[in-house]
């Protein structure tokens, strides 16, 4: 058991943190917001620059897949600066999907061009009635005499502006909740019968609701069988939001403890107040009880698929998403007023925290997940 | 990073359940299993039986007889213990007195008092809290005069936990009432057999004797019984608590309650089927569970920090107030799970109870009642907010 990263790790760590810490700053950050695209193509070459892209890659090409330890720092990194560009749409889930799924001629093509940054792709899975069901999958995929075509609707599918590729599931076989007649395709956005409902997400990243109807998607690996490999990206996607929010939650109490110092009331820095302290000490505990989920999520995330996988990464969501919640809105209490402006980095975080909270299931689901995964230990 | 154990440490866990499974009375595994208070025989009966394995000291460095064990392998020996029933090592002199006589004491101490420890032969009082010190604890009243070669001493300590058991106490008293007050504390060890040393009980709210008063009127210590410098007390006792927080977790005692929350929840039914399967009853116990998983990691990752550092750090705070608040959470679940059963109190168990109630049903409620102290005392769950306010936030 150790829970420190080797030097090699922690350099990458440091080297990310410095890298926001100058180049991706609050201001900057606002920039980027209001742009028309909602995302930076000069942030997303430097991330490429840096290797970030890598990290899910296999080694055979490149990267350095798993590369759980440096997935997990680059992501708490990525929570601090609330990153707006796809890392973890493309350079996490999608690159883990056709990592998983694809064959070794799609794995070499489509995983170098993402790596370099050259071409984005993101995932298309969720559906507007599933809520957070990942088996749930009503888009239908048939061949036809010009290839295979889908048809169905994608819902909040994030970075899908950004994207050259959607990576949809669809059905080509089974019923609307099998697990099994699930296949996975790659659609480029701007094919025939694409159709993009843009909009912001409440942390201001940009995503879309898909249409497609006949469009043309290429098969990625077999027929029917991508259900496992789409259930190991989303958990090593969970373990990466996980971690996203430490260093979210992070930056929060650190602006809170900053703030209070120096906001000052009835002639004294409001941080004297015992009852300020107390609660920016519960902060804290929610922050430590979450970085220990987010180390749990990542390892577990990387291991075979087993109950005990299912039960971790639940709980660590649960923990995260209590700790998001709590901290966020105590964080904007203690800023008073100015929590709830626009101009302070704080309600960008709540904001981000917020969407965190929600992102690949919230809490209550994820504590019934635990509660379903427990049960059947228990029963078996 | 690697979140799992390794060989060495499974097969170590392996040797530790083996040993306690083959070496502690059954009756003794059944009443801490059950939640029941084991004898002072029971409790010293164990740490003879480690202490003849060479695991007297499971805490200790190996130059002063303990076992040397890295944190990882104190913790598992911990959670094995909780596991397989043994009775709870009573921390007074493994965690508190004995690290403080290791690091502050004279080789003379280290001599005498240790291997006392390591052997059963001494149990030991923390004898710190005062009637007008608690949260405040520098406040103490306490006196100690120098005569010669003995300081007499003189005033009242409370909330002695098992004080009725012990032969030594290890206490916080005032040398110098001149200067402030930090500054005029020391750190003696009293021998209860002192003529002038008198135990009276406190019978707490579950109707148990636990606690107790101890006086002191005019007892003789010898000086060879100061710890480190006159005065200087106040640093040892801060180094005392910081250990005392370390071990406060309790993760291993969770785990176990916990399975026992589960135990009585599926022999309860609701509507006919076992309680622990109703969803908002599940929920609860999934809230609870998932913070002791994390906490589990927490502990172990300040329990790393420490052993970089060689010392307890600030955090230990957090792990006192998350590791008390999940205690009272089992605590209150298992009685929400009796359900009215829960009420009963004394002489509903044991012979004469009435048949219709499972054996549980007589234990939760006192349980959850004498499970309050946790969050008030080891310098309560307030205090503790302070010290992270302070400590680590810097505010």
């Amino acid at each position: 058991m150790r829970f420190t990263p080797t030097p090699e790790q922690q350099q990458l760590g440091d080297m990310v943190q410095r890298f926001f810490a100058e180049q991706y700053g609050f201001e900057a950050r606002r920039k980027i917001v209001v742009s028309s695209a909602g995302w930076s193509r000069e942030v997303w070459a430097k991330l490429a620059e840096l290797g970030l892209l890598s990290l899910q890659i296999p080694e055979e090409l490149g990267g350095i897949a798993p590369g759980v330890v440096e997935t997990l720092l680059t992501a708490t990194a990525t929570g601090a600066a609330m990153l707006l560009e796809p890392w973890l749409s493309s350079a996490i889930v999608a690159t883990v999907l056709i990592r998983e799924l694809g064959s070794p001629q799609q794995r070499d093509e489509m995983l170098a061009p993402m790596a370099a940054g050259e071409r984005i792709a993101v995932p298309a899975h969720f559906e507007p009635s599933a809520r957070y069901d990942l088996e749930t999958v009503a888009t239908l995929a048939r061949r036809t005499g010009r290839g295979w075509e889908l048809t169905g609707q994608k819902s909040l599918v994030l970075h899908a502006p950004a994207a050259d590729l959607l990576l949809v599931s669809a059905r080509t076989s089974g019923g609307p909740r099998d697990t099994t007649g699930i296949s996975l395709f790659a659609v480029p956005r701007e094919a025939r019968g694409v159709k993009l409902w843009q909009y912001r997400t409440l942390d201001g990243s940009c995503a879309a609701d898909v249409e497609l109807a006949d469009a043309p998607g290429a098969l990625i690996g077999a027929e029917g069988t991508a259900f496992a490999g789409m259930a190991r990206a989303f958990d090593v996607a969970l373990a990466a939001r996980c971690a996203e929010a430490v260093g979210a939650l992070q930056a929060t109490l650190d602006a809170t403890v900053e703030y209070t110092k120096t906001r000052q009331q009835f002639g004294v820095p409001i941080a004297r107040f015992q009852a300020l302290q107390h609660r920016m000490a519960d902060m804290l505990i929610h922050v430590e009880q979450a970085r220990s989920m987010s180390y749990l999520a990542a390892v577990r995330a990387a291991e075979p698929s087993t109950r005990e996988r299912r039960r971790a990464l639940s709980a660590a969501k649960v923990v995260v998403g209590n700790a998001c919640r709590f901290v966020g809105q105590q964080a904007v209490q203690l800023h008073g007023g100015m929590g709830v402006t626009d101009e302070m980095a704080v309600s960008h975080l709540f904001r981000r925290l917020t969407t965190v909270e929600m992102a690949l299931g919230d809490t209550a689901h994820h504590l019934e997940q635990f509660v379903a995964a427990s049960t059947v230990a228990e029963e078996a | 990073m690697d979140l799992n154990f390794t060989h060495e440490e499974l097969a170590f866990r392996d040797e530790v359940r083996a040993f306690i499974e083959a070496n502690v009375p059954a009756e003794t595994r059944r009443k801490v299993l059950e939640g029941l208070e084991v004898s002072r025989d029971e409790t010293v009966g164990w740490q003879q039986a480690l202490y003849r394995h060479g695991w007297g000291g499971p805490n200790w460095p190996k130059e002063f007889g303990g076992t040397g064990w890295d944190p990882v392998r104190q913790y598992v020996f911990e959670e094995e213990s909780a596991a397989g029933g043994a009775p709870r090592l009573l921390p007074f002199g493994l965690k508190m007195v004995g690290p403080v006589i290791m690091r502050f004491g004279n080789a003379a101490q280290q001599k005498r008092f240790l291997p006392r420890i390591l052997s059963g032969e001494d149990w030991w009082a923390q004898g710190y809290s005062e009637p007008g010190a608690g949260s405040d604890l520098a406040s103490l009243k306490t006196r100690a005069e120098r005569r010669h070669d003995r300081y007499i001493v003189n005033g009242q300590k409370t909330w002695i936990t098992l004080a009725h058991h012990a032969n030594w106490i290890f206490c916080l008293v005032r040398t110098d009432p001149a200067v402030k007050k930090q500054s005029g504390i020391s750190f003696l060890l009293i021998d209860m057999k002192s003529p002038g040393v008198t135990v009276r009980p406190i019978t707490l709210l579950d109707g148990t004797h636990e606690v107790n008063e101890v006086w002191f009127e005019d007892v003789e210590v010898p000086v060879e019984n100061l710890v480190g410098e006159e005065n200087g007390g106040w640093t040892y006792a801060k180094f005392l608590l910081g250990h005392e927080r370390t071990n406060i977790a309790g993760v291993g005692v969770s785990k176990r309650e916990l399975a026992r929350l589960r135990r009585i929840a599926s022999e309860e039914k609701k509507d006919g089927k076992p309680l622990l399967f109703d969803p908002a009853f599940a929920a609860q116990v999934a809230q609870v569970e998932v913070e002791l998983m994390a906490l589990e990691i927490t502990n172990l990752r300040v329990l790393a920090a420490e052993a970089e550092r060689r010392a307890p750090g600030p955090e230990a705070s957090l792990l006192k107030i998350k590791g008390t608040e999940i205690q009272q959470a089992i605590s209150e679940l298992m009685m929400h799970a009796a359900g009215p059963r829960a009420m009963r109190f004394r002489g509903s168990d044991g012979p004469g109870a009435s048949p219709t109630a499972p054996a549980y049903a007589g234990r939760v409620g006192a349980n959850y009642l004498n499970l309050r102290k946790t969050s008030i005392y080891g310098g309560s769950n307030e205090i503790q907010k302070n010290i992270i306010a302070q400590t680590i936030l810097g505010l």
